[in-house]
């Protein structure tokens, strides 16, 4: 029940705030504000009460919903859902604190949606049920996409409208998977069920084939959100008209329900099918870490270079996934939280930026350094979290991915793979230290920056406490791994099972070719 | 007192952080520059503390398990687990000796060298982390911590190459002392980026990343032969040897202090240190021990050569450095581990020593550095003047000096020892590379004193008033000169018999089995070891006259009067391609930089992210309006249309079911 709150407090939020004056701009920040602590609050109690040795969901809460269908109000957490939730819950306050001076139309509305889409987040972390994992998954798409559409930049109609029919395109795929899924829900054919718990036992024996199938739309639709390569070009736009709250969110956590369902769905439920589609899910990823960082190279626009630098980041996190290997997933997990916090800290900085001068483009400034030496510390303390400098968080995640894709199993002790993404590492260097030399460095040529001022109280409140969860994954990453261990490592468990030479493997093999699918081999 | 080495390297963490969080609270400079010193001479009397016990103990007792420090453990995940402990050993205390004692001496330096700097503290919180990295990096007991502090001195370089970020600084692709930070830290990824898949392939092997394991558990295989290579890989980048040295010069971009602590004495020894760590991992894999032994010794003549037409004193300065490393690397190369770190450690010194000294000059001459325009600063600054030329006489290896024993020493072994490479003519073409390169050694130090400190005033003596500099300058010079000068005498070669070879005896509990397993190999190998001291006496003979010939040339050439004294150089053969350091910066520049940014904007933003993924998108999202567009206007509103459509509807049904 500890959850609850945890998913309920955003909601009643947005509730809580319709009955606020939409005049009240002061007592409408103020009540968003109160409620995503509660939240925060509320989870951090989840988080101390978790029990670490378990590999199973904690908190579990199973209400009926559609008898009929099966499908129930079903919510719970492991070690990965967990850590999650904490990202979110941390990121939210940080997101409405940076709105209160940018946002300056229809607040009542805009915080309403930040509210909806945290609770939109959250359940997606939560559900234990593909229905209402579904409902959850759209609930996200609607204020993200007025958040993008009516506070963002110049361009942010064509933006939101490719954010919402790129995401659309895979919600329907995903949509018939469901559904497709729940009539395997019953091994002995007829039932159906939306019960996630049921189908994670039940995934394994379904035949190869539709398993393929079922892999390939769930897949799709996880791409997106990602971004795997080539379907990441709606993030750049969106990044770039979002609002700053709205970047930091869509990198916070955003792009982390695509890597989550790519666990929680197509690794956990169709292991054969995900070693199937290894190598092509990793090569799609290391691609992505290469082209990514590319790409990012030579862009002019701090915010176009932070979100094609996303593109690259979450590459390492397909890549830890794919392996199927404990280091890997550890990786893969605690890469979302680096990524959230690192990423989110760059797109608060470029914020900070923007607010004062109106350009994100690079050649713009130089020489902030002699104006905003404090903020030149935390710009720096985000940039090299992102570079992924041993001692901050960044190094962690991406150290285990590249570790654990390194002979995997499952990648037939391919060492290519981690060889090529591990260039991502130079790159990463070379497209970040030019974007802050860039900023930072050099003298001041031109006059406007002349008067810009360093960091607001607001500022450090929104940075530090994220720059110090940055040290503290990096120097005691344990404390966050001992979280994830028990469930990742019973996932790993499964799914080595069911590769050649598990103990599951001999059965499963011998039913996909029943189903007729040995020339896909 | 072993267990007080995280005091040691917590010290300076120390430092950084209250410099970093308070100093520009602190108006007082004094009182941070002392604070920010004596974190580090506080370290340096706690090393030397644990030095003293190390040397009681037995020697075998001072390497091994029992010496490791453990402090917490730092990453955990399935069967990969990685602490945070040190290693405590002859090796790691030797190099923390160095760091934290010339480091100090650094600090000292630098609180007169940046004294009315506005960024003073700034300067001395980057400079303790500096120092706190670089001791994680040589106490560290598995490759991971070591990597850590490889990157974090690779982080403090890059702040401290960039610390005078408005200031400009020409050169190829670059504008600003930023760009030249920014290259620094980039060709250090490339080398790192060896690391990280060199310590992949190890866990894969021996499951652990600890040195102590892995040195037990190794085994010569062709995997391993790969991890070493990737290993020097990253040595090259940390350590700027071919291909990747092109950042060192550079990186004089940042305050003088900084070359002679960070790229001279210490950082850019780390890849020889690397190398001894891992010398029985080394010793097994002789393809490696080839490659090292070439590069090393190719890098020093290379190098060496760079540095005779440069103008800029720093320049040279910086492009010896590198030489001098190359002469370190042929060492490790031909398996004279042992010798190796000698000559980090003499080097220390003297490269130290130079380098203040030539910050005392350019502090002396306003910000000057081209020696085109010094001369007849001896007079003027007088100990400056006797520290350098003492610290040139170690580097040109003139007998009894520091420089002459570890460099002599080092010929020796490339003469003996190298006989295994290169088909059988390893020991000479080693020998007779690193001779040469001894040789333009020799001769640009030589360069540079007369033409810094001798014959007449090239400057307007009316406005530039040369003086010496404050006594928190002249006496790091002096204690460093001092160490140059005799610092030699710890590690006298054994045809001098008078006194053993303390050092040799020293680092035998860590390379002793891998110099000795090496040696095995190569007698394996049916390659004759010289041993005859005739031939050692004889050689030695040749490499002071080679020293002696050198600056007697450089004397005559450099040590007269304008105008024929530097303009007649533009004529000699080969000067335009030297003083162009063979226009390498340009080759990168132009073959390998330029081509991947035009690949990445044209082909892959523009064409593929831009006009194929984006251009599919945006086409399908067309196709669907105009579809709808036509589809729409099927639905007129006009209810006759409607019922017609109906009728016809009809009319289809019943003729299908009717046939």
């Amino acid at each position: 029940m500890a959850l609850l709150p945890v998913l309920l407090l955003p909601l009643l939020g947005a509730v809580a705030l319709m009955f606020v004056d939409r005049t009240a701009v002061k007592g409408i920040k103020m009540t968003a504000l109160i409620f995503s602590i509660l939240t925060f609050i509320a989870s951090l109690a989840a988080f101390l009460g978790f029990d670490h040795g378990s590999g199973d969901f904690q908190y579990l809460v199973d209400w009926t919903w559609i008898t009929s269908l099966d499908a129930g109000f079903r919510i719970g957490a492991d070690g990965m859902a967990i850590l999650l939730v904490m990202l979110t819950t941390v990121i939210m306050p940080v997101a409405i604190l940076t709105s209160f001076s940018s946002i300056k139309k229809s607040e009542k509305l805009y915080y309403v949606m930040l509210m909806l889409l945290q609770f939109g987040m959250t359940g997606v972390f939560l559900a234990l049920d593909t229905f209402l994992f579904y409902v959850f998954w759209e609930v996200i798409l609607i204020p993200m996409y007025f958040i993008i559409g009516i506070w963002g930049g110049q361009n942010r109609i064509y933006a939101s409208i490719k954010f919402f029919l790129y995401t659309m395109f895979g919600s329907l795929l995903m949509l018939i998977a469901i559904i497709w899924l729940g009539f395997h829900g019953d091994p002995s054919g007829g039932g159906f069920t939306a019960n996630l718990l049921t189908l994670r036992d039940v995934g394994p024996s379904i035949p190869m084939e539709t398993q393929q199938w079922l892999f390939l739309a769930f897949a799709l639709s996880f791409a997106i959100k990602v971004p795997l390569f080539p379907l990441h070009t709606w993030l750049p736009d969106a990044h770039v008209q979002a609002p700053t709250a709205g970047s930091v969110i869509l990198a916070g956590v955003l792009l982390k329900l695509g890597t989550y369902g790519l666990i929680r769905f197509n690794l956990e439920l169709f292991p054969q099918a995900s070693y199937y589609f290894a190598d092509a899910m990793c090569v799609l990823a290391v691609i992505g870490v290469i082209y990514g960082a590319l790409v990012a190279m030579v862009q002019t626009d701090i915010k176009k270079l932070v979100a094609y630098s996303s593109v690259s980041h979450m590459g390492f996190i397909v890549l830890g996934i794919f392996s199927m290997t404990t280091a890997g997933l550890q990786g893969a997990i605690i890469q979302m939280v680096n990524h959230g916090l690192s990423t989110g800290m760059l797109f608060l900085c470029v914020g900070a930026l923007y607010e004062r001068r109106h350009t994100r483009e690079i050649e713009d400034y130089g020489g902030v350094m002699a104006r905003m030496p404090r903020f030149g510390v935390i710009f720096g303390i985000a940039m090299l979290a992102s570079v992924g400098l041993p001692g901050l968080n960044g190094f962690v995640g991406e150290f285990l991915t590249l570790l654990g894709a390194y002979n995997a199993p499952a990648l037939d002790g391919n060492v290519w793979y981690t060889v090529f993404a591990a260039s991502g590492v130079i790159l990463a260097a070379v497209y970040l230290l030019k974007m802050y030399n860039g900023v930072m460095f050099g003298p001041i040529n031109n006059t406007k920056n002349e008067s810009l001022t360093d960091m607001t109280r607001s500022e450090a409140w929104q940075l530090v406490p994220l720059a110090a969860l940055c040290f503290w994954i990096g120097l005691f990453p344990n404390t966050f791994l001992d979280y994830s261990k028990a469930s990742t490592e019973q996932l790993v468990e499964k799914v080595e099972s069911f590769l050649p030479g598990g103990s599951g493997y001999a059965m499963e093999a011998a039913e996909s070719t029943t189903a007729g699918t040995s020339d896909d081999h | 007192m072993l267990t007080l080495i995280p005091v040691v390297i917590l010290l300076p963490l120390v430092g950084f952080v209250i410099l970093g969080l308070f100093g520009s609270r602190i108006k007082n400079e004094k009182v941070v520059g002392w604070f920010g010193s004596g974190m580090v001479g506080i370290a340096f009397l706690i090393a030397l503390g644990i030095f003293f016990e190390l040397m009681g103990m037995a020697p075998e007792a001072r390497a091994g398990e029992a010496n490791i420090v453990q402090v917490y453990s730092w990453l955990t995940v399935g069967d990969f687990s990685v602490d945070i402990a040190y290693l405590v050993d002859p090796l790691s205390i030797l190099f923390t000796l160095i760091i934290t004692g010339v480091g100090f001496l650094i600090h000292v330096y630098s609180i007169g060298y940046m004294h009315g700097d506005e960024s003073f503290p700034r300067f001395f919180a980057y400079l303790n982390l500096f120092i706190f990295m670089m001791l994680n990096l040589v106490l560290a007991s598995n490759f991971l911590l070591t990597f850590l502090g490889w990157e974090g001195v690779g982080l403090a370089s890059y702040l401290l190459i960039g610390f005078w970020y408005k200031r400009k600084f020409p050169g190829v692709g670059l504008v600003w002392t930023g760009d030249a930070a920014r290259k620094a830290f980039v060709a250090n990824r490339v080398g790192d980026f060896g690391m990280l898949i060199a310590m992949f392939i190890l866990f894969t092997l021996y499951g652990s990343l600890d040195y102590l394991d892995i040195a037990m558990k190794a085994e010569a295989s062709t995997a391993l032969t790969a991890a070493t290579l990737l290993l020097f890989l990253g040595c090259t980048g940390k350590s700027a040897q071919i291909p990747l040295f092109v950042w060192l010069p550079d990186a004089m971009a940042g305050p003088t202090s900084v070359s002679a602590l960070i790229h001279a004495a210490t950082m850019v020894t780390s890849g020889i240190f690397l190398v001894a760590r891992n010398a029985t991992l080394f010793a097994l894999t002789p393809a490696t021990m080839e490659v090292i032994a070439i590069i090393g010794v190719l890098t020093a003549l290379f190098a060496a050569t760079m540095g005779i037409f440069q103008n800029d004193i720093k320049k040279v300065l910086a492009y010896s450095t590198v030489s001098q490393l190359g002469f370190m690397f042929a060492a490790l190369g031909v398996g004279a581990f042992g010798v190796a770190v000698f000559h980090v450690m003499t080097h220390a010194f003297f490269k130290a020593c130079l380098f203040l000294g030539s910050g005392s000059v350019i502090h002396s001459m306003h910000e000057e550095q081209n020696i085109q325009k010094m001369g007849g600063l001896k007079k003027h600054m007088p100990s400056t003047y006797w520290t350098f030329l003492l610290s040139s006489l170690a580097i040109s290896g003139i007998p009894f000096f520091s420089g002459f024993f570890s460099k002599d020493e080092i010929l020796w072994k490339a003469f003996s020892q190298g006989g295994v490479f290169l088909g059988g003519m390893g020991g000479y073409l080693i020998w007779g590379l690193a001779a040469l390169a001894a040789f333009c050694t020799a001769f640009y130090m030589f360069r540079l004193v007369y033409l810094t400190f001798h014959g007449k005033e090239r400057f307007d003596v009316a406005k530039v008033h040369p003086h010496e500099s404050p006594a928190t300058m002249t006496f790091p010079l002096w204690v460093l000169a001092g160490l140059a000068t005799v610092g030699g005498f710890i590690g006298v070669p054994h045809v001098f018999h008078f006194m053993p070879n303390y050092l040799e005896g020293w680092l035998d509990p860590v390379v002793g089995t891998a110099t000795a397993g090496w040696i095995a190999f190569v007698e394996s190998t049916g390659v004759h070891i010289v041993h005859s001291e005739a031939l050692e006496w004889a050689l030695m003979g040749a490499s002071v006259a080679i020293a002696v010939i050198a600056i007697m040339i450089a004397r005559k050439l450099y040590n007269r009067e304008m105008p024929t004294l530097v303009s007649s150089e533009t004529g000699w053969a080969g000067y335009k391609l030297l003083f162009n350091k063979y226009y390498v910066d340009e080759m990168y520049q132009n073959l390998i930089l330029t081509p991947i940014g035009k690949l990445s904007n044209s082909f892959l933003f523009r064409l593929v992210d831009v006009q194929v993924v984006d251009g599919l998108v945006n086409g399908t999202a067309t196709l669907v309006g105009r579809s709808a567009d036509i589809l729409r206007r099927l639905q007129t509103g006009i209810v006759q249309n409607y019922a017609m459509l109906m009728l016809l509807g009809i009319v289809v049904v019943i003729v299908w079911m009717a046939v």
